[in-house]
């Protein structure tokens, strides 16, 4: 917008280009001739402006911080992985929260992300553009949908689909004693079997061997095993799924439509198909652009809280299948903050900056990569 | 191009790379089928099971206790509508200054952090917004209230506004500015006379889309509006909401209940679809 | 119209491309204009004309990018040299686009290297897509192409470096490499050097009369003084039509129609 560059303006002029100049290098004067003081009000207004939005943000954090301070100085930093929650005993620890909004959030993006990315593609280069413009704006509709209609769909619609027919037939083919679940115990053993290895000439017995392949096995073994409920960590990660996957294309084709023109048709010209093309001049060029869509797909499935509280079962421990009611960070916030008080309010004041934390950084790693992408074009 | 036994296997690779084309093809198709079906599904379903509790007294009476039947969901209404003006009261001036301040794409401290912050911003998690805001007027001014509700919504709707703002004014060609300068017209009035009017319908569509995102969110207002059964009783007293209510309604266990829940899902979904369309009408006729 | 060639000439060389009757719109816009043209082999076409005359629109026909684009329409026949004295319409019925595009390769008007790739991987895409997997292979042909592009020399320690780590002269030496690569009949260029600085569209316009000798060149130019310097026919074309095309030395002195001599001598596009 030609700042610092353009010559001062002509006096008479009132304010000519760059009469408001740079304003936040502290070498230049603040007053230059020729600024009107208009232009003075308006930028100090939205610099006051700017400056409340960003001590309402740190006030946040700092709120936060202080909310959770309790628990903090209770328990120290180790509460993050303390896998205990009992108000009652006054017993508290973010582990199961952590476990629950990790796994639901990576089970929701693996499947929504090869589907995102696959429709923004589909979009782009598949679709005649009149039908293009139709689905784009049938996705754009999935993305509004408030997060509590989903709920309601999930547990009134869902959940009961998963309950009769689909966690039957997955017990059934990938659960306890399948052959399934056998031979990824046995996978499981195998791929730990060098680590022990290694770890045997730094003094581990073979002892831990077999604690890890029970372990391994044990494992396996209940990756489906529960009753079907309807109600869990599976059924939380598809309603994930299908609310982060409008983001995901949305991203998707931002990114895609980055790629100049010319070197798709280069593609072309040297011979070719539309497959290839794709490949080698659309994915390869947006890869890091994907991969930050992708990210920050997973950091808004990880902020979900109405849809998975509904549909998740709300059981404050650990999962150990997928079958298994479990509670993520937000959910647990949603259901129990109202009435909380003392260590328990400190405690998910904690969890709730966790929450806050692993946002922020999933966020900034987007940020990066998608600036380093911009960087290298 | 390679003599004859080189071109039987040319032929034979093309042909593989011919099907892998095709399949591949099918499969995006196959993809972009799956990604647009749930929403059929979740529609049909909000339409079958909605429409049946749809009447006027659903939009316009108080909801009844628990288990008797009839009663609706006007409360909620109101108290959405409230919670949207108070919202949008901050949100809306507050994000469109943020935005012109980042669309003047200065390179000093304050204009860095603004735009890493309203980056963040759009990344906490709403139930967190609610917490600050649970923290900050609720606590200290001794129960729920609309403020606080509208409180937690603003901070959610500043940086939509903000974003949809900045891209907006950033799509205007630099020499339009230039233009109004040219005519000897101070910076700000350029901004404010000339620029901000011209990106009108962009803005107002900015501005609708957040709202609608805005009505839609159930979390902050959980600990902030939390609920109230009457209709509106005062700005500092806690207040309805339509996603609140259908959260509610849902955690009931009879059947009246859920029945309301459905028939005000399909209401708010309605009401953000009508808002959908009509920024997109908005948009075409620019 | 077609180009008259002399018995004489014709006995010697064979025609590399042959257009007949092309045509082509964007949508109901009919934006090339029953176009027939042939190019001899070992010869360097230029295409010559006012911006929207429809040149560049026909170049793309010719290795079928055109119909890329949405609404894109084709019609006529455009055929090229196959195995020893056979000829083949690439708009024939049963053409594969993606086959045909293998003989026909194309440098753009903006270097367009494969971001991702490295600058040996640029090279060498064209084959890879072929199926060309043996590294010894795919080694000869880049250093081959590379010196035919008068590249090689340049970059032959920094095989590794991205291909978008050359400067702009560079980068469309690295595309005409590329292009080259897959050993095409006929090379299209559209407009390869106007984004350019005089030295690399000397250096290019140079590499261009040593590869006469391999390829058939075809060339969009707006520059009439390239055209003059590089090519043995030019073709003029204006308004979707093809007014007149004929030897280089006889259509800039001795021009048969009166636009080709207006346009020649700049009173108009």
């Amino acid at each position: 917008m030609g700042r610092g560059s353009s010559p001062p303006p002509p006096p008479g002029l009132g304010s000519g280009p760059g009469g408001s100049g740079d304003s936040s290098d502290p070498a230049t004067p603040e007053i230059r001739s020729g600024t009107s003081r208009g232009d003075l009000v308006y930028r100090w207004v939205l610099r006051g402006i700017s400056w409340s939005i960003i001590a309402l943000f740190v006030g946040l954090i700092v709120l936060l911080v202080q909310m959770s301070w309790e628990a903090w100085s209770h328990y120290g930093l180790g509460f993050v992985f303390t896998n205990q929650w009992n108000p009652p005993l006054e017993e508290f620890g973010a582990a199961p929260f952590l476990v629950g909004t990790l796994v639901t959030s990576l089970l929701a993006v693996l499947l929504a992300a090869p589907i995102g990315i696959g429709t923004a593609l589909f979009l782009k280069e598949v679709a005649p553009t009149r039908i293009a413009a139709v689905l784009a704006f049938l996705v754009e509709l999935l993305a509004a949908i408030p997060s509590v209609v989903y709920g309601l769909w999930g547990i009134f619609v869902l959940a009961p689909l998963m309950r009769e027919d689909v966690q039957p037939l997955l017990s059934r083919w990938l659960g306890p004693e399948t052959f399934f679940a056998n031979a990824l115990g046995h996978l499981f053993t195998g791929l730990a079997y060098p680590f022990v290895l290694i770890g045997s000439q730094f003094g581990w017995t073979d002892v831990s061997l077999s604690i890890l392949s029970e372990n391994m096995q044990r494992l396996s073994q209940g990756l489906m095993d529960g009753p079907p409920m309807g109600l869990g960590l599976l059924t939380a990660s598809l309603v994930l799924s299908i609310m982060i996957m409008p983001t995901i294309t949305a991203l998707s084709r931002e990114v895609l439509a980055t790629v100049p023109d010319s070197i798709r048709e280069a593609a072309l010209g040297l011979g070719a198909t539309r497959w290839e093309m794709m490949k080698l001049a659309l994915l390869k060029t947006g890869r890091a652009g994907l991969v930050g869509a992708v990210l920050l797909g997973v950091g808004r499935a990880m902020g979900e809280t109405m849809a998975v509280t509904m549909v998740i079962g709300n059981r404050n421990e650990i999962p150990t299948s997928f079958m298994h009611p479990a509670q993520t960070m937000a959910s647990v916030l949603a259901n129990e903050y109202g009435e909380a008080s003392g260590l328990h309010l400190s405690s998910l004041a904690a969890v709730g900056l966790t929450l806050l934390m692993v946002s922020l950084i999933i966020n900034l790693l987007a940020r990066g990569i998608i600036r380093y992408l911009e960087k290298k074009a | 191009m390679r003599g004859e036994a080189g071109l039987r296997a040319m032929q034979a690779r093309d042909w593989r790379r011919r099907w892998h084309n095709r399949a591949a093809t099918s499969i995006l198709s196959i993809m972009a089928v799956m990604a647009i079906a749930p929403l059929f599904f979740i529609f049909v379903y909000l339409f079958i099971r909605g429409a049946a509790g749809l009447s006027w007294a659903f939009f316009i009476e108080l909801p009844r206790p628990v288990g008797e039947s009839g009663g609706g969901v006007a409360n909620a209404i109101t108290g959405s509508a409230v919670l949207l003006a108070l919202a949008s009261a901050g949100g809306i001036p507050l994000g469109l200054a943020a935005g012109m301040k980042l669309s003047e794409r200065e390179r000093g401290p304050t204009s860095q952090m603004l735009r890493a912050v309203i980056d963040l911003m759009t990344s906490v998690p709403s139930i967190i917004v609610g917490l600050f805001a649970y923290a900050f007027l609720v606590v200290p001014l001794g129960g729920y209230s609309a403020w606080a509700g509208g409180a937690a919504l603003m901070i959610i709707m500043l940086p939509i506004v903000a974003r949809a703002t900045e891209e907006i004014l950033n799509l205007v060609p630099d020499h339009v500015r230039e233009a109004g300068l040219a005519l000897g017209l101070p910076r700000w009035k350029v901004t404010l006379m000339i620029i901000l009017p011209g990106v009108k319908a962009g803005l107002a569509t900015g501005v609708l889309l957040a709202g609608a995102r805005v009505a839609g969110e159930t979390a902050p207002l959980l600990f902030t509006a939390f609920s109230n059964q009457f209709g509106f009783r005062g700005l500092d007293q806690p207040i309805a909401s339509l996603p609140v209510q259908i959260f509610t309604l849902a955690s009931n266990p009879d059947e009246i209940s859920r029945q309301m829940a459905w028939t005000a899902a399909l209401s708010l979904v309605f009401l953000v679809f009508i808002v959908n369309v009509i920024t997109r009408l908005l948009l075409r006729r620019k | 119209m077609s180009v008259t060639t002399t018995a004489a000439e014709a006995a010697q060389s064979s025609k590399a491309l042959s257009v007949q009757g092309l045509n082509a719109w964007f949508g109901d816009h009919h934006v090339v204009k029953d176009v027939s043209l042939t190019a001899l082999r070992h010869e360097v076409t230029a295409l010559i004309g006012p911006s929207g005359c429809g040149k560049s629109t026909f170049l793309r026909c010719l290795n079928r990018l055109h119909e890329e684009i949405e609404g894109a329409r084709v019609r006529g026949e455009v055929w090229i040299e196959a195995q020893g004295a056979e000829r083949l319409n690439i708009y024939a019925r049963d053409a594969d686009p993606v086959r045909m595009r293998r003989r026909i390769g194309m440098v753009f008007q903006k270097p367009n290297p494969f971001p991702g790739l490295s600058i040996f991987d640029n090279v060498v895409v064209g084959l890879k897509l072929a199926g060309v997997r043996r590294r010894v292979l795919l080694e000869e042909a880049a250093e081959h192409s590379l010196k035919q592009a008068a590249l090689w020399d340049e970059v032959k320690d920094k095989l590794k470096k991205p291909g978008t780590s050359l400067s702009g002269g560079q980068q469309q030496r690295l595309c005409i490499a590329r292009a080259l690569a897959v050993r095409p009949q006929v090379l299209l260029m559209d407009e390869p050097t106007s984004a350019l600085d005089p030295i690399s569209t000397a250096r290019i316009e140079e590499l261009v009369l040593r590869l006469r000798n391999e390829v058939t060149v075809l060339i969009v130019t707006h520059n009439m003084q390239q055209a003059a310097r590089i090519s043995n026919q030019t073709a003029f074309f204006l308004m979707g039509e093809l007014v007149e095309a004929g030897p280089t030395s006889r259509i800039f002195t001795k021009p048969q129609d009166t636009r080709t001599e207006e346009y020649i001598t700049g009173r108009f596009g």
